[in-house]
């Protein structure tokens, strides 16, 4: 009955108001509204200043975001699972301080490229294999490995930064492709987001996350194997965030137990931001991929414009829970509009009768 | 449940008895744990026992206790705070400007500045996390970061030092009554209003209720939405008391202050046998939990291993304690679930 109301109010609806109503559905796309802010960024930003719109600027500004942009990606397979990592952070400081030893004890680039992913994907896999094998709370586990992690870099490097590398290993943090001024970064981070989104969308891999995301015990009734999965997620993070700590390494040429602090929270605003819910189950990465360029190219403008930092997180911060506030409110708003819509309806059938 | 198991236990032999105890007492495990852990301390130096140390410890960990408890109030509502260290800048700067601009202004008053500034900053959580329905993890990331911005934008990026505060304001912390610092008191004050706040008042039970399942808790009348409200409220409120302690202690505000923060107070949260999952948990258990990172941070020394091993071994033992509170808990919802199907 409620169904067939429903049905009722809504055809009457799109015949009332076709190209109005698909408006405001189109609108209301988390995604869209992003494409939008991001738009309206570039605009106001190169009005202000006449070196925003500079093709070698715009290129040269993704060497500050991409490795944050790269951790995003697997970082949207295990918010979708409804889990979270904030380990991460801790995980590059592991990896750039194997990096950092090896090097100094003679390893060449490749091994080193190497080194760096395994210590990643090892610290990933520990996290899945603690979360689904004793079945605990993943925030806590990943807190306490997150302290484990910067503090084995911190117990071996102290205050002392490695700073010798071969010279080869500058290539993946710093070059460019070829001859243009199109970064190394940039081009591998739109392959993996290419892969990434890829099996996210149009993979049987991507369809169970949205159904563990949605209803995990369904999804487990209906023969996914959950706990396989979180731990694949964890381990793609680890693996990710090990090449995230050889980007890093290699841009700045140094290692220190402090590096990257924070950046777990800023890679998780990056999902939230992009549409991905904390709760599971929904979201896609276009919008990630949108956040990502959204967030860099606003602190490359702001920096630009000489804000402060301070501006930046304030900004960031504000645009975060405006992103989450935002399609909450205008989904009771559209509630209240149907609940109004049916009880009209409703009262007009009773007129009838 | 409880009375049966009590009517059962007589038979059983004196010291499955006391074990069962233990067990079932999160507080009496974390004692011994700490006991077995200062044996070797204490052997290698038995001056960490001494007086002076422990007052030194204790000292350590006020203001730690203090932000756990208000940690502890939001994780038992089954939601988190991550702007522990944000609120402690924001407050503790407040502070240290007033004091600063108005050297006569009494430090009752600046204690009530941070109070209020807390407040307000955790009222604001409390109303994005109820009335917004934005979950409590990316409120407080958002609003972490927007409060550690709002700190640079108060101090305009310059710090105050000690020398630019009363001596009034900053060596109060160590004015001594009854032979202990008022740090310490004011510690104490704290943990003994929340313990009554939360075992014998009607909104504290609420929080227990909401945080060990909300849908039953608001079939029996609980306001969700209000008790959510106040936990957050109740958290900020805490960490802005602590902002201003810090600023008094550590004698200088920097923008920088406290951060990170917010993951000691969930470790010794967690230490305490606070479930994650909300809902279970106790005051006592918060504040043995501060006191074991307190003496782990004051023990490393004593068996040599400098304090950039701190980071590791508090990770170490926070994770070793996960894993114990939840193999506990699992054993436990196991033979609750064996006695229900008994009978």
């Amino acid at each position: 009955m409620a169904e067939q109301r429903d049905l009722v109010a809504k055809t009457r609806l799109i015949e009332e108001r076709g190209w109005r109503h698909s408006l405001t559905e189109l609108l209301t796309k988390w995604e869209v509204l992003l494409g939008i802010i991001f738009v309206l960024m570039v605009v106001f930003f190169s009005n202000l200043s006449p070196y925003f719109l500079d093709y070698f600027n715009l290129m040269n500004a993704t060497f500050q975001f991409s490795e944050k942009a790269i951790m995003a990606l697997p970082m949207i397979y295990i918010i979708m699972c409804g889990d979270i990592d904030i380990s991460i952070a801790s995980i590059i400081a592991l990896s750039a301080y194997a990096i950092g030893t090896a090097s100094a004890a003679g390893v060449g680039t490749v091994g080193l490229f190497a080194i760096g992913l395994a210590v990643g994907t090892a610290a990933g896999l520990i996290n899945g294999l603690l979360i689904t094998g004793f079945n605990m709370p993943a925030i806590a586990v990943t807190l306490a490995t997150q302290s484990i992690y910067r503090g084995i870099a911190q117990a071996a490097l102290e205050e002392r930064a490695m700073t010798s590398y071969p010279k080869g290993f500058g290539f993946f943090g710093q070059d460019f492709i070829g001859q243009t001024v199109i970064p190394f970064e940039l081009v591998l981070y739109l392959v993996l987001a290419i892969v990434m989104g890829f099996i996210l969308h149009k993979s049987a891999y991507g369809r169970r996350l949205y159904a563990i995301g949605s209803a995990p015990e369904a999804a487990r009734f209906s023969g996914i194997k959950v706990k396989q999965v979180r731990i694949i997620n964890y381990t793609l993070m680890g693996l990710f965030s090990g090449l995230a700590g050889i980007l890093l390494t290699s841009r700045i040429l140094s290692a220190r137990s402090n590096i990257a602090t924070s950046w777990d929270l800023e890679v998780i605003t990056l999902v939230v931001l992009g549409g991905v819910s904390i709760n599971g189950g929904k979201g896609t990465m276009y919008g990630v991929v949108i956040a990502s360029f959204l967030v860099g190219y606003l602190k490359f403008g702001m920096g630009l414009l000489k804000l402060s930092g301070t501006i930046m997180t304030i900004v960031i911060g504000t645009l975060l829970i405006i992103a989450v506030l935002l399609p909450r409110l205008l989904d009771t708003y559209k509630n209240n509009r149907k609940l109004r819509r049916q009880q009209a309806e409703a009262a007009l059938q009773a007129t009838k009768a | 449940m409880r009375e049966s198991q009590v009517k059962r236990t007589p038979s059983e032999p004196l010291l499955q008895r006391i074990v069962k105890i233990l067990l079932d007492r999160r507080e009496a495990s974390l004692v011994i744990l700490l006991a077995i852990m200062l044996v070797p301390i204490v052997a290698r130096s038995p001056q960490f026992l001494s007086l002076d140390n422990i007052n030194r410890i204790l000292n350590d960990i006020s203001i730690l206790s203090i932000v756990a408890i208000g940690e502890f109030f939001v994780i038992l509502s089954n939601g988190i705070d991550l702007t522990v260290g944000s609120i402690i800048a924001f407050s503790g700067m407040a502070s240290g400007m007033l004091n600063e601009a108005y050297p006569n202004v009494p430090v009752v008053l600046i204690l009530l500045l941070g109070i209020g500034i807390g407040a307000a900053m955790g009222s604001l959580n409390g109303l994005l996390v109820a009335y917004g329905k934005i979950p409590p993890i990316i409120t407080t990331l958002g609003t972490m970061s927007i409060y550690r911005g709002m700190t640079f934008v108060l101090s305009k990026g310059t710090w105050v030092t000690a020398h630019e505060m009363t001596t009034t304001f900053i060596g109060f912390p160590r004015r001594t009554f009854l032979g202990i610092s008022a740090l310490i008191w004011m510690a104490v004050i704290v943990i003994a209003l929340t313990y009554y706040f939360s075992r014998h008042t009607r909104p504290g039970r609420e929080i227990y209720a909401i945080g060990g399942n909300a849908t039953a808790a608001k079939f029996v009348g609980v306001n969700e939405k209000r008790t959510r409200f106040m936990v957050f409220v109740i958290s900020g409120t805490l960490f802005g008391f602590a902002g201003s302690l810090w600023t008094a202690r550590y004698a200088s505000a920097v923008n920088e202050m406290a951060t990170g923060f917010e993951m000691q107070a969930v470790a010794a949260c967690v230490l305490g046998g606070v479930n994650f999952a909300g809902g279970a948990g106790a005051i006592p258990g918060v504040v043995l939990g501060a006191l074991f990172l307190g003496v782990l941070n004051n023990a490393l020394p004593v068996v040599y291993l400098s304090t950039f091993y701190q980071t590791l071994v508090q990770g170490m033992v926070v994770l070793l304690a996960l894993i114990i509170n939840t193999v506990v808990d699992q054993r436990k919802t196991r033979k609750l679930l064996a006695q229900r199907r008994a009978r």
